[in-house]
């Protein structure tokens, strides 16, 4: 199958674009002045990680692209030796990021190959809940080093504990020093991110294989199913929220929360309240770390902001429950029928199978899967929703001190700059600052930032071609097949995708079968977790992603309906788990749908028919 | 009730008085009928005249001495004679009355089916029910007749006659003298069963028929008799069910050109044209799939195999009771082909894993 080749599509740079490149690291540009490298590019396929980048990316958010880049490649092939496969290369196009796996193509080599993956991922299987119970003590005191990271401001005059005690370095150095241990502190927690991930995954896709091997049209759906009802950190935060609405019902507060959709009204009535209100804001500062770290995003981007960021949210969550709890509607997941239905599957499809070899490989796979389940869906919590919340929020301290020297003029144009520019400002700033002069970059930044932001602005408007470049016969890479779906199919619908032109036509929409059922309903689409508060009872939500903050949503809606995302998204387990519909990963339902309009939503095919 | 002949076997039951150890007494058609009911699915109700009942109505008669005299001296490979044999035998049976008792065991059982059915001198099937048909390497099939459409007593009565006598066709009888077999010994059963009046009908198979997946029920499906579905006639609508679900895993609505109705003054079907806003309509509602998919789970779980199986939605029945199953059969095509095992020679999960690794996924 052939897709435009990479340096084309490169070549017709966007008008007013011309010198975007700078934008990012320059090795991740497709090059034209570099013979071997330029057909490397031509002879691989690339395709548009969509998955993880709906949106151009913007020049500080390539620091997680350039953290998973070194982590999972350097897990495959320096680390485990997976055998057929080396690590994922990346490129960007117009900030939008491709990527592409690379395989061994020597045969010997990945013989040679087999005994060191054997061992070395066999010690990760066999020992999995030990290592994992190790990993989680290195993850947590990898956060608690970053909240106790400090960014220093820069004073006119130092203190004098700084004479007094000898201590020998100043406050710009602190600077400098604690920007880069925030980076450093960034790239070590994408370390351990991957430590357990891609053998995480491996297990995962190869229970889906064999299981698809046995039942050739099983929906993968019914493959998580099997591994589903297992207790996951991802719904802690909607436990709290919870836990919350019972309690102010219990103090007999619970017309305060439905008084204001402001945080800052209800906090203040709270606080009149003496001893009642203090009960339940202590009961919430208590579960706010690490709870309310959760990000209304993904986490990947720093406009995914946490709970704890925009505290309405949250607020508009526990409205609806004591809302629910007031009408005697229970709010609890139905954990117990979950769990009953996913055994009653498991044991049906087992007594499906005719061999016992074949039973007793289900078994095996199964169990694997059930053992790396947890991580597969812990390991976001610690990293994309904890650690990234505080992360963005301490480089927006850092922003704070840019914007105080002049070289920025908005705390939220920081992101505009690559990290390493960062580096360079914050050197400029500090210089000027010992010197007592004013920085270069005062007069250099904001006008750069002026014009990258028209440069992302054109960016967002430009529709990324979802493959580039010469697929191949074979892909190996498990994240590849798993959690992008590189498939056969895939590639069809990516090569058709680019024909619609006319959004207003299209009466119907094609995505991953996320969680089983058919209902009816009117859509609502929102955009950020911000409008779920626009959501009525019964209507379909819309949504481009949702992410563990949206869990109230789901107490509202029938249904739901996404741009991106597989049957392991968050989404689709969700749904499973109140057992209403999802159609996940439909591409643009957001664009194509618009709230009011009638659906239908196939949970079981993946299909969403618009009546128009 | 003097429905019992003196051996103290009935002349006449249900079909739901049957199971398969009824083989003898109603024959096979019959007895797996009454296995289904037995399952818990529904077929359209109806009743059987059991072999004692035939050997009743041919001792009774005289017939049984007449049909020795006329084949006693018979040479099968004298066709014409064969055939001059066979057709006075069987005009001598359709001619022959019952007698009274028979008759008013037969038209008392007929009111009844009809008083269940609710509908007066209600539409019936009259199929012979052979003994021998399923054993192997004795097959009768389609050599007993089947008569669609029958109203009243007197005609059901007649057309029973007309499948008695359908043992005594010149292919029959000089089979059963080519394998040895004795015409005293043969017997056949006579079943009468509601005709399903079908809204929607079509087959059933309770495994992927071209992957083999044992997960997967698949239904095709057209508006009225299931002829135009068996025959292909037409492109059915499609459906695949998961088996431990009962999703509905996949769909395709069909243009339906035609369909099968019934002209009930001739008592026969005829294909009729779709109107034109009904080609493209499903032909079954969700509901109604689900509940068939489950009818078919429950068949295969009580013959402990993958079934192929005709089905029916009847027009006279309310919603809830009128989706009726009219055969089944075990499926054939993947019992035979034995599914390639999925695990290789290793069975830990590490080992799958890297070979799964290895074979990577094959992209064209």
């Amino acid at each position: 199958m052939k897709f435009p080749d990479p340096h084309d599509v490169k070549a017709k740079t966007i008008p007013g674009t011309e010198g975007w490149e700078r934008m990012y690291p320059y090795h991740y540009q497709f090059v034209s002045d570099d013979p071997v490298r330029n057909q490397y590019e031509k002879d691989t396929f690339w395709f548009n990680d969509a998955l993880h980048y709906p949106e151009a990316l913007y020049p500080f958010d390539t620091i997680w692209d350039e953290a998973w880049y070194l982590a999972l490649s350097q897990y495959n092939n320096r680390i485990f030796m997976v055998p057929p496969v080396r690590g994922v290369d990346h490129r960007i196009i117009n900030g939008y990021v491709y990527i592409s796996p690379v395989p061994v193509k020597d045969p010997d080599e990945i013989g040679r190959r087999v005994p060191h993956f054997m061992e070395r991922a066999g010690h990760y299987y066999k020992n999995w809940d030990e290592l994992e119970a190790k990993w989680k003590i290195k993850m947590e005191a990898t956060i608690r080093e970053l909240e106790a990271l400090r960014i220093p401001t820069l004073p006119d005059m130092e203190s004098l504990s700084v004479v007094n005690d000898a201590c020998g370095e100043s406050q710009g150095y602190h600077l400098l020093k604690n920007y880069d241990d925030l980076i450093n502190l960034g790239i070590k927690c994408w370390q351990y991110h991957f430590e357990f991930l891609n053998l995480g995954y491996a297990a995962y896709v190869f229970f889906l294989d064999f299981v698809q091997k046995l039942f050739p049209s099983i929906p993968t759906q019914r493959v998580t199913q099997m591994v589903s009802g297992i207790d996951v950190m991802m719904y802690q935060p909607d436990d709290e929220l919870k836990r919350l609405a019972k309690l102010a019902i219990e103090l007999g507060l619970d017309s305060t929360f439905t008084s204001s959709p402001e945080w800052e009204v209800v906090e203040a009535s709270l606080k009149k309240n003496t001893k009642r209100g203090d009960e339940w804001l202590a009961a919430l500062n208590k579960v706010r770390q690490p709870w309310f770290n959760v990000s209304t995003g993904t986490g990947w981007f720093h406009h995914d902001r946490s709970w704890n960021d925009q505290m309405n949210i949250p607020l508009s969550g526990i409205a609806t429950y004591i809302g629910k709890l007031q009408q005697g509607v229970s709010i609890e997941r139905p954990t117990e029928k979950v769990r009953a239905e996913r055994d009653r599957v498991t044991a049906e499809y087992r007594g499906l199978i005719e061999r016992d070899e074949d039973r007793k490989q289900f078994d095996e796979l199964l169990a694997t899967a059930r053992t790396v389940f947890p991580y597969v869906e812990n390991h976001l919590f610690y990293v994309e929703h904890w650690f990234h919340s505080v992360f963005w929020n301490k480089m927006r301290e850092v922003a704070a001190v840019m914007k105080d020297h002049g070289v920025i003029e908005d705390i939220e144009d920081v992101w505009l700059l690559r990290r390493d520019e960062i580096k360079q400002a914050l050197w400029d700033v500090v210089t000027a600052w010992a010197t007592g002069v004013t920085p270069r970059g005062v007069t250099v930044w904001p006008k750069e930032i002026g014009w990258r932001k028209g440069v992302m602005q054109k960016f967002k408007e430009w529709s990324a071609p979802p493959a580039i470049g010469t697929a191949p016969e074979l892909i190996q890479e498990p994240f590849t097949i798993v959690l992008w779906g590189v498939t056969n199919k895939s590639l069809a619908d990516w090569s058709s995708v680019q024909e619609v032109k006319d959004l207003s036509s299209i009466v119907e929409l094609k995505g991953f079968a996320g969680s089983a059922g058919i209902v009816e309903g009117r859509a609502r689409v929102c955009r950020t977790v911000a409008e779920v508060s626009e959501l009525q009872e019964d209507e379909i939500l819309v949504a481009p992603t949702t992410s563990p903050s949206w869990a109230p949503a789901f107490a509202k809606i029938k249904a739901c309906v996404t741009d991106v995302g597989g049957v392991m998204s968050h989404a689709a387990i969700v749904c499973r788990e109140y057992g209403m519909p999802a159609v996940v990963g439909t591409g643009h339902a957001t664009k194509v749908i618009s709230s009011g309009m009638m659906l239908r939503v196939d949970g079981s095919t993946g299909v969403v028919s618009i009546e128009r | 009730m003097a429905a019992v002949a003196s051996e103290g076997q009935p002349l006449i039951c249900w079909l739901e008085e049957c199971r398969k150890e009824s083989v003898p007494l109603v024959g096979g058609k019959c007895s797996s009928l009454g296995e289904l009911i037995h399952a818990g699915v529904r077929v359209p109700p109806g009743f059987a005249l059991t072999t004692a009942g035939y050997r009743a109505f041919m001792a009774e008669s005289g017939l049984e001495r007449e049909m020795q005299f006329l084949l006693q001296k018979l040479d099968c490979r004298d066709l014409e004679a064969l055939e001059r044999a066979s057709a006075s035998i069987r005009a001598a049976i359709e001619a022959q009355p019952f007698s009274e008792q028979l008759e008013d065991l037969v038209a008392e059982r007929y009111r009844q089916l009809s008083v269940r059915c609710g509908i007066p001198a209600a539409p019936v099937a009259v199929r012979s029910s052979a003994t021998a048909e399923d054993l192997p390497g004795a097959s009768f099939a389609g050599q007993q007749d089947t008569f669609l459409w029958i109203r009243g007593a007197d005609e059901v009565l007649h057309h029973m006659r007309r499948c008695i006598s359908s043992l005594y066709t010149g292919r029959a009888i000089s089979y059963r003298a080519n394998r040895g077999y004795s015409d005293e010994q043969m017997a056949i059963s006579v079943g009468v069963q509601k005709m399903a009046n079908s809204y929607a009908a079509g087959v059933m198979f309770t495994i992927h028929p071209i992957n083999g997946d044992r997960s997967v029920i698949v239904i095709d499906s057209n508006f009225g008799f299931g002829e135009s579905v068996v025959s292909g006639e037409v492109t059915p609508d499609h459906f695949a069910v998961n088996k431990v679900t009962l999703d509905i895993i996949d769909r395709t609505i069909s243009q339906k050109e035609i369909c099968y109705t019934v002209d009930l003054k001739n008592q026969v079907s005829y294909a009729m044209e779709v109107p034109i806003e009904r080609r493209n309509i499903q032909s079954l509602t969700d509901d109604e799939i689900t509940e068939l998919a489950w009818m078919g789970k429950q068949i295969e779980k009580h013959y402990g195999r993958p079934m192929d199986i005709e089905w029916s939605v009847d027009k006279d029945l309310p919603a809830g009771s009128n989706i009726f199953i009219l055969q089944a059969r075990p499926e054939t095509v993947w019992a035979e082909k034995k599914t390639p095992r999925c695990a290789p020679v290793e069975t830990s999960a590490m080992d799958y894993i890297l070979a799964g690794m290895l074979a990577g996924r094959k992209l064209s």
